[in-house]
Parts: structure tokens; C-alpha cells; sequence
């Protein structure tokens, strides 16, 4: 292992360092420009990335595109306090200048050294491979035309198909004044179909995609193209039959996999450091108490193979782990960064993450998910007399200080007298987090992930994750349909 | 902590750079080509409970290009816009459009659209700001909203100041620069009672920072609009009026301008496809662009294809008058472009206007919104169903603050109920207007 991660700095070095004339020794002149007098952590994060993405849309790959990003973001911490600079140039001066400003943040105090640099090992949660040369241009676009013609074939009434293929291959490097050296290397691909459906005059749309950290190659071998565009037809379909969704407070079952959104918005944001440690967040000085139902155990895991939220390493260099958050009910832990965590006297969680070198870091979550239970997901639905059941959803929202979040369903059911009957209408669920993780009543056994499509933006700040759930009850959410 | 920007020496160099990238693939054998090149600088601070909490340094720069061979396309974009890069950039292109398929729409617009008039529109106001002075004025806008009783702690204010330069070339011999700059200031504050705690903010922005409000006045306001939320209770779930506060109601327009999209249209992905002439509003409202309006957030004389934006009538009358295209999508539906490559710019409502207290009359019981959230606005069926909070209404006056519930509609529906707007216009981005009160929508709360 060590061996293996050794080369694994090299190869970053030689990618990020090397093309500027830098070393990894430069480094350690670099991170002294942003350890000033009065800062008592800085660190210097390198990045570089190749992003390719693929558009189907009339049967035809019309649009294609290639984008280049890179640099170094220099972060420099006194107390509570953060100052930040960053430069698209990995140079020496670069690294002063931006350093100088960072550190700019606090003039007085005593000036620390620079901890001799430490490997960083974390083990690696997938192959440190550059996704986008797993498959020639020509079979990329294959693949997308694949998804068209199954799409088309699937349903007359299917009358737009369009399907996107993308991929990301990301370099970085990290050093930081507690000695930290770490590197990694990211990849992560996606395949999305999205059609519309147009039956006497009535348009829906329908959607399905998923992906994760692998080369573009292994889409086409789990045969993702004819798995994603059959089930973008078959959700149009639905949704070409659906009634109005009813208004009011309903019980709702929560189909397994992608609904795990829902920990993610209810609960997930308010275990975040940085907004425990402000106070800020529903859940602050709840450590301990119970805030679900028991049953509901929920973690966050950096560690799951080649998960599109999966992390070897942060992006402060420490190794992705699991945290449980919540244990049978109790709330047991929060999601930190280096500096979160030392505010709160805790230890970092390998939580910290940002969208890119120009970002700040922050406590984010990974793969957030609830682990199984003992029911009968079939006995879950019949034990609705009259409620919603929902399987898939668009985006979230959670208001992290009052506790309320929100959703919104993108394919939900009736259920009455234990049946679903009829699909209804795309609605949105609100709800309050502890108190509708309180009203979980039942939990199957069937624990699914979800496909691979999570973004969760924060501050402005994007970053792929990943969530997961079993077949769940909860016994009252407001569902906003429009059949009062 | 300040850093030199140069704006002039920078628009020379983005357009050395763009006149160097057609140049190249020009001579790599493209038919034709675009280039988009943008610096962007700015400082950021943001101070908490009466501290310093982060200085940020922003300097971001990009170069895309995009190339047609024949009738397709390739595009490839970077963030180092070196010569070596801007080489690769458009290597990459020009690969990539060896692989694309043929798309009779793909090329640039028309170059007899080609934008001639380029008039100073007076959007770029620098802000000679040192760092200090960033954090004094951030501490003071917390400070003010702090003072308030009832406001238990702060989520911080923070200032944010950035410039910058963008350039739009394409190989009919346009060359497009605009200079701009965007101040804001914003503070976010929490208050609690036994019913748990809330929080709200408020901000200021614009294109000049002379036009900013006093760092006191945002703190206040935020203050204000944090403290009335306290005591929220559901509302009851029915049928009833919805009166949107203008930020919401902005939100509104932006559905509908993305419904009359050319890209959302020529996809079928619009639930105001085939629309054209048909009423969608009452009869006293229209909605019109104003791209050329000097200082304002979105001016440009140009739009993202080169073409010369235009005064465009979106809603006239209350009838659908004009789709908003590109010249891609233009030619995708068989129309002509709007001169909208890039989106709407400044967008200004005409109709009768009336107080907020008229507007609560004439809704009598329901509710106001100041907050929504998720996503749940269907483009392509117009279903509408979104989280919100806000307060209730009972005989034309606000009663106790409201949370925790959905309003849900069609947008189609909402757009015909639209029973008035507001006086109350919100000035601060590029969609002027005032509250919209919607006659009839479905609240689903306790």
C-alpha cells in the first residue's frame, strides 16, 4: 500500500508540479509564504481537471465539449479565521503571492513551522484511472445513439429522446503545515436519458441516469445505455397517466435507493460542522439525544468502491471514512473538516470538500445512508390506508436553522387500502427534520443505492454525492398537491 | 490585500487572445469559429458575531471556443488562457467536430446581424476598496442588525466587490468587449423563541456601489425580516389567493422565460409550445426587454452570438408576442433570432400598479409568500409545487407568520389568475417588479 501511494504522490507531482518547474520540496517554501506571523494552519491544494461531455439530441450527437481547468488554492487559518487566495499559474510566484495574501488575514502573532511532510494513505475506494480514454469517440457516441434507438423503440407515444455522456479526470495534490501530504486521483463518469412523452396532447417528461467513479468503459458493459433510456420511457409513461396529487398531511412510503435524498436534506446538512459549531443548525448541542425513531441508523460513507460520493482521501488530505451519524435514533456524530473539527475539539472526519481549487473547503457529506431494517417492504405499503407512495424525486432544499426541508416528486403513487392505485402528479413534500425522522415508524429490510446522479450544492458550491435507504414509512409529511 | 486590476490592459489582452484563437482555427482548416474569453476579479470578506471570518482573493479567467466544420460543431474550453493552452483549446475543437454529427441549424448567426452598435452602457463601476475598509463596512451591516432584540446570534454579513472583462469574437470580424463590475452586500441573522429558531437575510447589489444601500439599513432589514418569522404556525390547507413577495414574483417571470425559450421549445420541453399570439395574461399586462438601458444589472449590446440585442415585447397586451431565441434556435423552429443568445436582459413590467395594502385588500384571506424552496416548477407540464413560508392573511391583514407548507398550481393557470402586482418593485437584479398576486393556488399546510 504504501508503495502504491508513494507513486501515486508521484504521479500527481508530475502532473500538477512538474509542467511549472515545482518539486515537492518547492512546496514547503510555498506553504511558509502562507504560514505568516499569528496563522496556525495553511495549505496549499492543487488541482487539474479534464472534463468531456457528449450530446445526443434527434438521433444525433450534435454537441460535444472539452474543457481544462486547473491551479492552486492557498488557505491560510488563525482561530476562526480563514484567508484565501488562489491562481490558475502552479509557479513559485504563484505560490508567494497568493500565499502572502492568504496569510494577509492576521499580521501579528508568532510565526509556526512547517511539519516535515507525512504520506497521507488512505486506502483507495476506486481505480486511480483517467475515465475518459476508456472508450473511443466513436463508441461514446455509439452508446448515446444506442439510448436513442431503445428509447424510440420502446413507446410510439416517445416523440423526444435526448442522452448526455460525461466524465470527469481529476488530479490533486495536497500539503498542508501539520504535515500532511496527500494526493488522488478522481474519476467520475455519468450517462442520462431524458425523453418526452406526447399522448392526446398531453406532454411528460421522463428521466434515468447514473454513474460513478469508474472509466467511461464500464457503462457500456453494464449496458447502462439500454438500462437508462428503457426506464426514462417508462417514467414518462407514468406520468402521461398521472391525476393530481393530493394536498395536505398524508402518511408516505419512500420507495428504496434515490429517496435517501430525503436523509440527505432532513438530517444530513443539519449534522454538517461547521453549522453545529455556529450554532446555526437544528440539530446544534443535540449530541447524544435522540433525534429519530429508533431504528433509524443513518452514516455517511467516503469508503463504498467506486461511488460517484466516495473519497480515498478529502480534499485536505484526510482519509475517507464511515461516520454513523445517527445509531438507533441517537445522534452520535457530525461530519467535520480540519477546521471545524478543531473549533469543536473533535477529529477531523474526512468530510472536507470543495468544488474545485478556486473553493474553500467545508464539512459536506459523501454517501449519506440509512441503513436496513427488519419489514417486509411489500407489509410497509399495506399498512397505508390512504397515503403517498413516492419512488423517485427532482431536487431538495432544507432550510438547516428552522429544521424545514423540502422535496419534490418526480414519479409518486396513491396508496389506498394498502394498493397503490393511481400515479399522481409530481409534488412537493415538506417537512421539519428531527420531527419527520421522529415519525419513521417502519424501515425495510431492502437497502438500495442510488444510481449514481447526486450533486449537492452548498454556498454556492457543487459537489457529486451519493445517498441510499430501504423502503421507508413515515407517519405524516405534508404532501403540496393541488386536490385539497 | 488589494490587487491592481487594469480592466483596459486586460481587454486588450482577451482580445489579443481571442483574435489569436479564430486565427488558428482558421488555419487548422475550420469553416468557422467563436470564441468566448472573460477575466473576472474581486474581493470577498465576511465577518461573523463581530469577527473577521474570511478574506477571499477571486481571480478567475477562461477562454471556449467553439468550431464548425461543415455543419458540425466541437467546443472546448480552459481555464489557462496561455498560448500553448489556447492552442490545445482549439486542437480539441477541431477534434471533436471531426466526430459530431451534421446539424443543418449549427453555425454562427447571420453576419448581417452582426451587433454594430456598441455604445458605452455604463456597467462598469470599480470599487477602489481596501480590504479594511471591506471588513469595516460588513462589521457595520452585522452590527446594525445585531442590535435589535430578539436577534440571538449572526450567520455573518458579507461584502463582496469583483470587476472584470469579457470579449465575444467569431470569424465574421466581430469583436464584442464589455467591461462590467457587481458589488453586494448581504447579512444573514437568527433569532429564537420556545417554537425553535428562524432565520432570514437580506442584501444589496449593484453594478455601482454609489447605488448600494447603507451597510446599516440591509443589517436592519434583515433584522426585521428575521424577527417576524418567530411564531410561525401551518397554515390551513385550501384554496385561496397567494400574493408573492417581488423577489418570489421574479422567480415567476424567470418560469416564463424559460418556458418561451428557443432551446426549451425546439425540445418540446415547454408547456407553452406552439403558443405564439395566444393570451396568457390579463389584458393589462406586458413584459418587455430593455438589453440597451444605460447602468442597468444585464445591459449589452450584444448577445452571446454577436447578434445587436433589441427592445423585445415578450407579453403584449397579455398575448404571448414574442419567443426569446438564439440564432441556433431560431433556425431550429424556422424563426428569426431575438438577439437572446445568453438569456434575457432587463427585463421591465408594464401594468397598473398597486400598494401593498391594496393588494392585501383585494386578497382578503390567504396568504403572503417570502419564501419558497426546492424545485418543484415542471417545465414541461407547467405543474407548480414548491415549499414556502410566509404569513397569513385574514381580511386584508397580515396575522402571524406562516411555515412549513406547499403551494401548488399550474403555471398556465397562475399566469391567467394574475389578479395584480405590486408597486413594491425590486430593483436589484435584472427583472424589475413588484409582488404578484395570484388569484386562486392550492396551500397545503396543517
Amino acid at each position: 500500500m504504501t508503495a502504491s501511494r508513494r507513486s501515486l504522490i508521484d504521479e500527481a507531482a508530475d502532473c500538477l508540479l512538474t509542467p511549472g518547474g515545482l518539486t515537492l520540496d518547492d512546496l514547503d517554501l510555498g506553504l511558509g509564504h502562507a504560514l505568516g506571523p499569528g496563522i496556525d494552519y495553511a495549505d496549499l491544494y492543487f488541482q487539474r481537471s479534464w472534463h468531456e461531455g457528449w450530446v445526443l439530441e434527434d438521433g444525433e450527437v450534435k454537441e460535444a465539449s472539452y474543457n481544462i481547468d486547473g491551479g492552486v488554492g492557498v488557505r491560510s487559518l488563525a482561530g476562526e479565521k480563514t484567508g484565501f487566495a488562489y491562481s490558475n499559474q502552479i509557479t513559485a510566484d504563484a505560490l508567494a503571492e497568493t500565499g502572502r495574501t492568504a496569510s494577509g488575514i492576521v499580521r501579528s502573532g508568532s510565526r509556526l513551522a512547517v511539519a516535515p511532510r507525512v504520506v497521507v494513505q488512505g486506502d483507495a475506494r476506486y481505480g486511480g484511472v483517467d475515465p475518459l480514454t476508456g472508450l473511443s469517440a466513436e463508441e461514446k457516441i455509439a452508446l448515446l445513439k444506442e439510448a436513442d434507438r431503445v428509447a424510440r423503440a420502446a413507446d410510439p407515444s416517445v416523440s423526444q429522446v435526448s442522452a448526455s455522456l460525461t466524465g470527469v479526470h481529476e488530479v490533486v495534490l495536497v500539503r498542508a503545515s501539520d504535515g500532511t501530504l496527500a494526493a488522488d486521483i478522481r474519476p467520475l463518469v455519468r450517462f442520462n436519458v431524458s425523453v418526452i412523452a406526447v399522448r392526446n396532447g398531453r406532454r411528460e417528461r421522463g428521466s434515468a441516469g447514473g454513474g460513478g467513479r469508474y472509466p467511461m468503459s464500464r457503462l457500456r458493459d453494464e449496458g447502462v445505455a439500454e438500462r437508462f433510456a428503457k426506464e426514462a420511457v417508462r417514467q414518462a409513461l407514468v406520468n402521461l397517466e398521472a391525476i393530481d396529487a393530493p394536498a395536505g398531511q398524508l402518511p408516505v412510503v419512500l420507495a428504496p435507493g434515490w429517496p435517501g435524498i430525503l436523509l440527505h436534506e432532513a438530517v444530513g446538512h443539519g449534522l454538517e460542522g461547521d453549522f453545529n459549531r455556529k450554532g446555526s443548525s437544528a440539530f446544534a448541542g443535540r449530541m447524544g439525544q435522540r433525534v429519530a425513531a429508533k431504528g433509524v441508523t443513518v452514516v455517511d460513507d467516503a469508503t463504498l468502491a467506486d461511488r460517484r460520493g466516495s473519497m480515498s482521501v478529502d480534499d485536505e488530505g484526510t482519509p475517507g471514512q464511515c461516520t454513523t451519524l445517527i445509531e438507533d435514533g441517537i445522534l452520535t456524530g457530525y461530519m467535520q473538516d480540519k477546521l471545524n473539527a478543531r473549533l469543536m475539539g473533535m477529529a477531523p472526519t474526512g468530510n472536507a470538500r470543495r468544488e474545485s481549487f478556486a473553493h474553500l473547503p467545508m464539512p459536506r457529506m459523501t454517501n449519506t445512508i440509512m441503513l436496513a431494517g427488519q419489514d417486509d417492504p411489500a407489509d410497509i405499503l399495506k399498512s397505508v390506508k390512504r397515503g403517498l407512495y413516492a419512488v423517485s424525486f427532482g431536487g431538495g432544499q432544507v432550510d438547516i436553522t428552522s429544521g424545514k426541508f423540502v422535496f419534490s416528486a418526480s414519479e409518486a403513487y396513491l396508496v389506498e387500502d394498502g394498493r397503490i392505485t393511481a400515479p399522481v402528479k409530481g409534488a412537493t413534500l415538506i417537512g421539519n427534520g428531527p420531527e419527520a425522522m421522529g415519525r419513521v415508524s417502519m424501515i425495510g429490510h431492502d437497502l438500495e443505492l442510488d444510481a449514481g446522479i447526486g450533486v449537492c450544492g452548498k454556498e454556492g458550491q457543487g459537489v457529486p454525492v451519493g445517498v441510499g435507504q430501504p423502503t421507508l414509512k413515515l407517519d405524516e409529511l405534508t404532501v403540496g398537491g393541488t386536490q385539497s | 490585500m488589494t490587487q491592481a486590476f487594469d480592466a483596459a490592459a486586460q481587454q486588450a489582452l482577451l482580445e489579443t487572445r481571442a483574435q489569436m484563437a479564430l486565427e488558428l482555427a482558421r488555419r487548422l482548416g475550420a469553416d468557422a469559429c467563436e470564441v468566448g474569453a472573460s477575466v473576472d476579479q474581486g474581493v470577498g470578506v465576511s465577518v461573523r458575531e463581530g469577527e473577521v471570518e474570511t478574506v477571499e482573493l477571486s481571480r478567475d479567467q477562461g477562454i471556449a471556443v467553439t468550431v464548425y466544420l461543415g455543419s458540425r460543431k466541437g467546443s472546448a474550453s480552459s481555464t489557462d488562457a496561455g498560448e500553448a493552452s489556447i492552442r490545445a483549446v482549439v486542437e480539441k475543437a477541431i477534434a471533436i467536430a471531426r466526430h459530431t454529427g451534421e446539424d443543418p441549424a449549427a453555425g454562427l448567426a447571420d453576419a448581417e446581424l452582426m451587433a454594430t452598435e456598441l455604445p458605452d452602457l455604463d456597467v462598469h463601476h470599480p470599487w477602489p476598496l481596501s480590504t479594511e475598509e471591506a471588513i469595516e463596512l460588513a462589521l457595520a451591516c452585522e452590527s446594525a442588525g445585531r442590535q435589535r432584540p430578539g436577534i440571538r446570534s449572526s450567520d455573518g454579513a458579507s461584502l463582496s466587490s469583483g470587476e472584470g472583462v469579457r470579449v465575444y469574437a467569431n470569424s465574421h470580424g466581430f469583436l464584442g468587449s464589455q467591461r462590467g463590475s457587481r458589488h453586494s452586500l448581504s447579512c444573514m441573522l437568527i433569532a429564537g423563541d420556545e417554537g425553535g429558531m428562524q432565520r432570514d437575510y437580506d442584501y444589496t447589489s449593484a453594478r455601482n456601489p454609489r447605488d448600494l444601500l447603507a451597510p446599516e439599513k440591509v443589517g436592519e432589514s434583515a433584522a426585521e425580516r428575521t424577527l417576524r418569522r418567530l411564531g410561525a404556525r401551518r397554515p390551513a390547507t385550501g384554496r385561496m389567493p397567494v400574493l408573492f413577495d417581488p423577489t418570489l414574483a421574479s422567480g415567476l417571470v424567470g418560469s416564463l422565460m424559460g418556458a418561451i425559450a428557443g432551446g426549451a421549445l425546439y425540445r418540446q420541453a415547454s408547456f407553452l409550445c406552439d403558443r405564439l399570439g395566444e393570451p396568457l395574461f390579463p389584458e393589462w399586462f406586458s413584459l418587455q426587454e430593455r438589453p440597451m438601458e444605460v447602468g442597468a444589472m444585464a445591459s449589452s449590446p450584444f448577445d452571446g452570438d454577436g447578434v445587436q440585442t433589441r427592445d423585445n415585447v415578450f407579453i403584449e397586451n397579455g398575448r404571448l408576442a414574442s419567443y426569446m431565441l438564439s440564432a441556433y434556435s431560431a433556425r431550429r423552429l424556422g424563426m428569426q433570432t431575438t438577439g437572446n443568445a445568453g438569456g434575457a436582459r432587463n427585463l421591465r413590467i408594464e401594468a397598473p400598479l398597486a400598494s401593498r395594502e391594496e393588494l392585501l385588500a383585494r386578497m382578503g384571506r390567504g396568504v403572503l409568500v417570502t419564501e419558497l424552496m426546492g424545485q418543484g416548477v415542471n417545465a414541461v407540464t407547467g405543474d407548480y409545487s414548491r415549499g414556502a413560508a410566509g404569513f397569513w392573511v385574514e381580511n386584508g391583514e397580515i396575522r402571524h407568520p406562516v411555515e412549513e407548507f406547499t403551494i401548488a398550481g399550474n403555471l398556465e393557470a397562475m399566469f391567467k389568475g394574475l389578479s395584480g402586482i405590486g408597486s413594491d418593485t425590486d430593483t436589484r437584479g435584472s427583472i424589475h417588479t413588484g409582488s404578484w398576486l395570484i388569484g386562486e393556488m392550492t396551500v397545503a399546510g396543517g
